[in-house]
């Protein structure tokens, strides 16, 4: 059984699904273990593999099955019942929770396997805020068709713009958009204001001054170096998700031509 | 990223680097996009039920919704063993 946390993004949102890929995320687990063993020993091993751990994909796993590094953010160990062990377990992104299971079943000697899942965070999103299940979307869209009301749609439809909820911003000027939506990369002088806690090869979202999202980018230089220079690139994008033409064209072309069309 | 933090964690300050109006022409704040717009750009943020797959549980979001296209971020399966489909479970799925 494994509910939860389900991102999917609408037609031009897609384009920043891969957001979702690199967050962390949460989960509420439900552990069987194979033997009876002492709470002690479960709560030390379940703090044994906090931190750093290595994983090895499990058989049926989509990737290359070689041993990886993955951190585990925190585990919390919320019952025990028996031989069911109840926590809940925030993760890098690419964690295998059934591996997980059983890796800790392989370290208290006994044997685990993963029951039940859910998961409670995927980067931005949790469970506990604007959630909905299947029926409750479908209501919308019902209240949306047969009574012309399209606020409970739109409540249930998030903006792009909260998948980038903790990636760090760029903000632009108007002129320097359209350029970024055809693939330029970024210079500094088309950026009004940055977030910290960029390091330079990172990700980063670049905005517009109406808090729109034009691109999924890569940085090129830290926050720091970036205040501290007049010119060179700050970044280059990875995703485009505006569409061109959304903001004038302001490149390739020369003042005077640009003066001629705005006049 | 291998932080020892969740991103969600992250604490972050904006700095200006300079001073620019925005032209209301052109673009607008994302609450203000039309319905159809808001659709365009829009995320769903989906309660999986048990037992259909993030594959199927997606295309009837795209149904209900009358999108063009749809995709999920991080596939949430239980990929049991022995399982007859030989579904492959992506990173993030049980």
């Amino acid at each position: 059984m494994v509910t939860g946390v389900l991102p999917i993004a609408l037609e031009d949102a897609t384009k920043a699904i891969q957001v979702f890929l690199l967050s962390g995320k949460e989960y509420l687990c439900l552990m069987q273990l194979h033997e009876d063993i002492a709470e002690e020993k479960v709560r030390s091993i379940l703090d044994e593999f906090t931190g750093e751990i290595y994983q090895r994909p499990p058989l049926r796993a989509s990737v290359k099955r070689e041993l990886r590094k993955r951190t585990i953010y925190k585990i919390d160990l919320l019952e025990i019942d028996g031989r069911r062990v109840l926590f809940k377990v925030a993760c890098q992104a690419g964690t295998y929770i059934r591996k997980l299971c059983s890796d800790i079943g392989e370290a208290l000697g006994c044997g685990a396997h993963m029951k039940e899942l859910r998961r409670t965070r995927a980067g931005p999103f949790t469970e506990d805020e604007h959630s909905y299940t299947l029926h409750e979307l479908q209501e919308t869209k019902r209240i949306h068709a047969e009574e012309g009301r399209e606020e409970p749609l739109r409540e249930a439809v998030r903006p792009v713009e909260e998948i980038f909820k903790y990636i760090p911003k760029i903000y632009i000027r108007d002129s320097a958009v359209d350029a970024i939506c055809h693939g330029a990369r970024l210079a500094i002088p088309g950026i009004v204001q940055i977030e910290t806690g960029i390091d330079c090869e990172s990700p980063v979202a670049i905005f517009t001054l109406k808090g729109e999202v034009v691109a999924l980018a890569k940085s090129e230089l830290s926050t720091q170096d970036i205040l501290g220079a007049e010119k060179g690139i700050a970044a280059k994008p990875l995703r485009v998700i505006m569409r061109p033409g959304t903001y004038p064209r302001e490149w390739g072309s020369n003042q005077e031509q640009r003066r001629s069309r705005q006049s | 990223m291998t932080e020892q933090r969740p991103i969600w964690e992250a604490e972050r300050e904006l700095k200006i680097r300079t001073r620019a109006e925005t032209d209301p022409r052109f673009g607008m704040k994302p609450e203000a996009r039309p319905l159809q717009e808001h659709i365009r750009l829009g995320v769903i943020n989906l309660d999986k039920p048990p037992n259909p797959s993030s594959h199927q549980v997606t295309a009837w979001v795209k149904k209900i919704l009358g999108a063009s296209h749809v995709g999920h971020g991080g596939t949430l399966e239980a990929a049991r063993p022995g399982r007859p489909d030989g579904h492959r479970s992506a990173p993030d799925s049980a």
